[in-house]
């Protein structure tokens, strides 16, 4: 707006002001309750204005945050070729300038341009006449179609099928769910670390416990790691069908959580059992926590199926292999997933 | 509260008595079940150890690990005035719980005749023996006495035998190795950064002041629920690598500015909602009107009167 | 008008005739200039989270320029030592070199991921003021049903986004998604291989395929709800609180330009602003102090997002029911707090416009908004439920509670298996009878409605049974409730 407009705008504006402001006083003397805003309760109550702040200062600051703006700009630049690219400066440097451009674009919206209440009405959004129209014409569209039931019914059917087509393809995405009950584990495999160094029976300690990979198999799998303990007799109460499992007392477990799949990798071994609590697995995402004394067992937490057992047996060089597959599913739950048989 | 009950449901209101009773019916069960429902079919808490079983006479606990063959040793001072004094000061804070002899009384403390002087260092002089209670959990605190008094105690104690008390060397181990070792053997516990955590009713404790000294002989003894780790599994280089990455762990290359504890999104949440989203909403009260100001009126000098 | 004013004048006259003669578009921009804008300070939230999206879209294609989807193990031989040596997979190492090799590569990795707390964080801030002010009300429940589904896609983009990276931490966020997507009864299985294209960690399509999800699907999908959510307010107008000239007709406020204009630009600089200072001195994520993730690996302390934490808590929360028939698993037990929670959350919520309608039995449209103590029921309903899922949210910090207050990690458990039922019916009544007693208290009182209630007598003649006050008095916004007969006022 350039000056010699702003004369006839701002008077007209004043004019306008003035005769709301007569109308407020009115209102206010006649219901004697003091704050001017009463004028509200008066359905003529004209909420517009316009007030140009003309606000030298206002405007100085705005001028003086842009400079400000300019110099952390720069600085981000300077950061970036000679501080090596340091993140906190850098972060200073944009986020500084960034904060102070908001600055001046808020100081200027608020105290430098004009600020203006008006009103703008809501447009009607139902027209029944309207609406009406519209349905009757599509409804012509259908002049003189006779059989509509049929060419209903086949384009309902014609649809379902070419839906169920355009979602076959998804088919192709997926593997067929066999894969769900393999693990890397078979008779024989070879229990390494996760350097590929072998297991030997003898450097299983009680109270220590030791993650196992298969040998000559993929450690990313989901069932190839195991967790591997010794407990002494009186921490073991194995049923009876799995007493072979664990040769000298070893066990191994399968390391993922049966409950939602994490690696289970707390182990906790009393140094006095009596006053604190027995040998037990517990899941870190959880807390689901197994027994490994009796068979996988769960004492506390959402897991809703023992923790996978794997037999175990010495071969002649004294190293710990597999004594055959897993007998259930490792991993979370699904609806065919292999529960334990006892 | 019977009368609120009833009261609740028959006062006229929109929502039909018959839902209201549904609902009071349902929300009682659910509080009974989560009361009553176990969580498992097992035990949870810390008292009960076999599950039903009568507790046998002194079961086995875990020895400590002996430092391993050509492993270096820390050796403590020993005397005979040493074990006098270590002695006298077993009778008064000791015997109690462990025995005269340091045979151990069934049911409340283990025996330490076998030891060593690594366990016994270490539960001294981090504070967490002298224990109030056997059943709870002994955490790190200031220690109930000085070196010279632990010395005594060792002296004294270690007599009974047992191995010698193992050792680490920070600066003589790899930070790369003792990260790999940590995160496969203790992250799980005590979280990736040493920050600890929790197991089912017990405490993890963070590792921000502990020694190499204590760190080793953590390792190789497994303090009240901790397992331990011989030097089959994780040799002297191990250990050393692992004390190395833990004293790294009190400060971490936080090369993304303010660290936050190092715990990860529970910070960072804080962070984003109390001083990112925070900040903006002061912004937006600033950009825009309150409900509370008084409407500007069109010239308000004029109004004003 | 001096001489450099003139001539600016003259050449921004000249282009504003050149761009009409190619776009006739000035009758548009000048509606959009007139278009009125209502000023309260809450209007902006929604302002906030889309200011947030677009910093997201900044910054997310600088990240992609430099993130390899490969999920194939490689050893790292960088710039990180802790790392040397290591095994890791193809995408952590290229998160890894973009954090420490990258001029300006953490900066943008950490503004990313700050923004995508604070995005999902002001979305519900501003579900909430929608909520709690009536602002789903017709006709603009389609518009809140539109808010919701970007909300439920604004948590999955999240989820994605981090755990593209392939860390220690995120790896074990997926192994937990992969759980519940196994856990939908009959289909999981199915499900679950599908989108891992595999049993898990799935086969080398899965990052690639996430990424995809991550980079183009979901942003194009937000992005077109945006519009469409921006679109059907321009069309509405804005709601509006009462006050003096306000009506349910006409919208008072600011026009767009040039104030309101410049102080949304001030908020979208300071938003950016915000996030950049927090993307260069708060570390979030830091990934190589959690390394690569392998699935024999985890740790303690564990956590999602924030804006996952609910789904955490239920996990932790649920009694260990797995319901089993016949040796078939109908109802695996992450299913209740992974799937069934949050869809019976977002179920709530997106039913709820049809529910009030059904109990206030007011089909009105509604372009004036409501204070929350005026409306002490629905508020209540509000903050109950609001509780619920705080409370539950809650439960998963409560290793971190255990660790720091020592109140035992399974005593924790039990209580707020009781508690998550009996607190929200506290929070009901607490919340209904401090809304009563605000609008008795009469602080900062409503603008009173205008105008007669009348009952028409059988003669045709008409009784006033109520008129509008002199005095101002709070809560009486609108005329009671029911007193109209339900259809829109003629204009």
């Amino acid at each position: 707006m350039t000056p010699e407009h702003r004369g006839p705008v701002s008077r007209l504006g004043k004019a306008l002001g003035l005769l709301v402001a007569l109308l407020t006083v009115r209102r206010a003397a006649r219901t004697r309750t003091a704050p001017p805003d009463a004028s509200e309760t008066q359905s003529d109550f004209d909420p517009r204005r316009r007030v140009v702040p003309a606000n030298r200062r206002a405007e100085t600051a705005v001028a003086a945050l842009l400079a400000l703006v300019a110099l952390f700009g720069l600085g981000f630049t300077v950061v970036y070729v000679a501080f090596d690219a340091d993140t906190q400066l850098l972060g200073i440097a944009i986020g500084g300038a960034l904060c102070l451009l908001a600055a001046a674009a808020i100081v200027a919206g608020k105290l430098v341009v004009p600020q203006e209440t008006a009103v703008e009405e809501r447009g009607r959004l139902l027209d029944e006449a309207e609406t009406d129209t519209v349905v009757e014409m599509i409804e012509a569209g259908g002049e003189g179609v006779s059989r509509r039931v049929l060419l209903i019914g086949a384009g309902g059917v014609a649809g379902a099928a070419l839906v169920t087509a355009a979602a076959t393809p998804l088919a192709s995405l997926g593997p067929t769910l066999s894969r769900l009950h393999e693990t890397p584990w078979a008779r024989g495999t070879r229990l390494v670390d996760d350097q590929g160094r072998p297991y030997a029976a003898d450097q299983i300690e009680i109270g220590s416990f030791y993650t196992a990979l298969p040998e000559h198999s993929d450690p990313e799998a989901f069932g190839a790691g195991l967790l591997v303990v010794r407990l002494p007799a009186s921490f073991l109460h194995l049923p009876a069908a799995r007493r072979a499992w664990a040769p000298s007392g070893i066990l191994a477990y399968s390391k993922i959580c049966p409950h939602a799949g994490c690696a289970i990798s707390l182990y906790r071994y009393p140094t006095y059992a009596p006053t604190s609590q027995q040998p037990a697995f517990t899941c870190p995402c959880h807390y689901s926590t197994f027994l490994p004394g009796e068979g996988g067992r769960v004492v506390f937490g959402p897991a809703g199926r023992s923790l996978p057992q794997l037999p175990l047996r010495i071969d002649a060089d004294g190293n710990l292999r597999a004594a055959g597959p897993f007998r259930e599913d490792i991993g979370p739950s699904w609806w065919g997933v292999h529960r334990a048989q006892s | 509260m019977r009368s609120l009950l009833v009261r609740w449901l028959t006062r006229r209101s929109r929502v039909p008595r018959i839902l209201r009773a549904t609902l009071a019916l349902v929300l009682g069960t659910i509080a009974i079940v989560g009361l009553a429902a176990p969580s498992s079919r097992g035990e949870t808490g810390a008292a009960t150890t076999f599950g039903g079983r009568a507790p046998e006479p002194n079961p086995p606990t875990k020895s400590p690990e002996p430092p391993g063959a050509d492993n270096p040793t820390k050796t403590f001072p020993d005397s005979a005035a040493l074990r006098a004094q270590g002695f006298t000061l077993y009778q008064g804070s000791c015997s109690s719980c462990h025995g005269i002899a340091a045979q151990g009384i069934p049911g409340v403390a283990p025996s330490l005749r076998a030891v060593g002087a690594g366990p016994l260092d270490f539960y001294l002089s981090t504070g967490r023996m002298p224990l109030e209670q056997p059943r709870e959990e002994p955490m790190r605190s200031p220690p109930a006495f000085t070196r010279a008094q632990i010395d005594a105690l060792i002296a004294f104690v270690s007599a009974f035998g047992g191995p010698p008390a193992p050792t680490a060397n920070p600066s003589a181990g790899d930070l790369a190795l003792g990260f790999h070792e940590f995160t496969l053997n203790c992250a799980g516990c005590h979280q990736i950064v040493a920050r600890g955590g929790i197991t089912v009713d017990a405490q993890v404790p963070d590792l921000e002041q502990t020694t190499p000294q204590q760190i080793a002989e953590a390792v190789r003894m497994g303090p009240y629920l901790m397992p331990h780790f011989d030097s089959a599994q994780i040799d002297q280089h191990d250990l050393d690598s692992i004390a190395r990455y833990i004293v790294w762990t009190r400060h971490p290359a936080d090369s993304g500015g303010w660290g936050i504890y190092n715990i990860g999104p529970i910070p960072e949440g804080i962070v984003a909602w109390f001083i990112g989203l925070a900040a903006l909403v002061i912004v937006a009260r600033l950009i825009g009107e309150r409900m509370d100001e008084p409407v500007p009126t069109p010239n308000p000098r004029e109004a004003d009167r | 008008m001096n001489a450099v004013e003139r001539h600016v004048h003259r050449r921004f006259e000249r282009a504003a005739r050149a761009g009409d003669e190619r776009l006739g578009a000035m009758g548009a921009i000048r509606w959009a200039m007139r278009y009125v804008f209502p000023d309260h300070w809450s209007f902006l939230l929604g302002e906030i989270a889309l200011y947030s999206f677009m910093v997201l879209v900044g910054t997310g294609i600088f990240l992609t320029l430099y993130y390899v989807p490969g999920a194939s193990q490689v050893i790292y031989h960088g710039s990180y030592p802790l790392l040397q040596g290591e095994q890791m997979s193809e995408a952590y190492r290229s998160v890894l070199d973009l954090s420490t090799t990258v001029p300006a590569g953490l900066l943008f990795r950490q503004v990313h991921h700050w923004a995508a707390d604070v995005f999902i964080a002001a979305i519900v801030l501003h579900l909430m003021r929608v909520f709690f002010t009536g602002a789903y009300r017709k006709p603009r429940d389609l518009n809140y049903f539109i808010g919701l589904t970007m909300l439920m896609l604004a948590i999955l983009e999240g989820f994605a986004g981090y755990s593209l990276v392939d860390d220690l931490l995120s790896g074990m966020g997926l192994a937990i998604a992969y759980s519940v997507a196994m856990s939908i009864p009959l289909i999981g299985g199915q499900l679950a291989t599908l989108i891992w294209g595999g049993p898990f960690p799935g086969s080398g399509s899965f990052l690639p395929r996430l990424e995809i999800v991550h980079v183009l699907l979901i942003p194009v999908a937000l992005a077109a709800l945006m519009t469409i959510h921006l679109g059907i307010i321009m069309r509405q107008h804005h709601s509006q609180f009462p006050g003096p000239g306000r009506r349910e007709r006409n919208v008072v406020g600011t026009p767009m330009w040039p104030a309101y204009a410049l102080r949304s630009i001030g908020l979208l600089l300071a938003v950016s602003g915000v996030l950049f200072l927090l993307g260069g001195l708060v570390q979030i994520n830091p990934i190589w102090q959690w390394g690569p993730y392998h699935p024999y690996l985890s740790e303690n302390g564990a956590q999602p997002d924030w804006y996952i934490g609910w789904l955490i808590g239920a996990l932790r929360l649920m009694p260990n029911w797995e319901l089993v028939i016949g040796g078939r698993t109908i109802i695996p037990n992450p299913f209740w707090g992974g799937a069934a929670f949050p869809l019976l959350v977002f179920g709530v919520m997106f039913a709820w416009p049809a529910i009030e309608r059904r109990f206030t039995r007011d089909v009105r449209r509604h372009d004036l908004l409501d204070r929350p103590r005026d409306r002490p029921i629905r508020t209540a309903i509000g903050a109950a439920f609001l509780s619920w899922v705080v409370i539950v949210f809650a439960v998963g910090s409560t290793d971190r509670i255990f660790y720091r207050l020592g109140i035992s990690y399974t005593t924790q458990i039990h209580v707020w298996r009781v508690g998550v039922w009996v607190i929200p019916i506290l929070v009901f009544l607490l919340t209904r009878s401090a809304c009563r007693s605000l609008q008795r208290s009469g602080a900062h009182p409503l603008r009173a409605w205008q105008g007669e209630v009348v009952r028409r007598r059988p003669d045709g003649a008409v009784d006033v049974i109520v008129e509008s006050p002199d005095r101002l008095e709070p809560g009486t916004t609108e005329p009671p409730v029911g007193t109209t007969s339900g259809r829109e006022a003629s204009d």
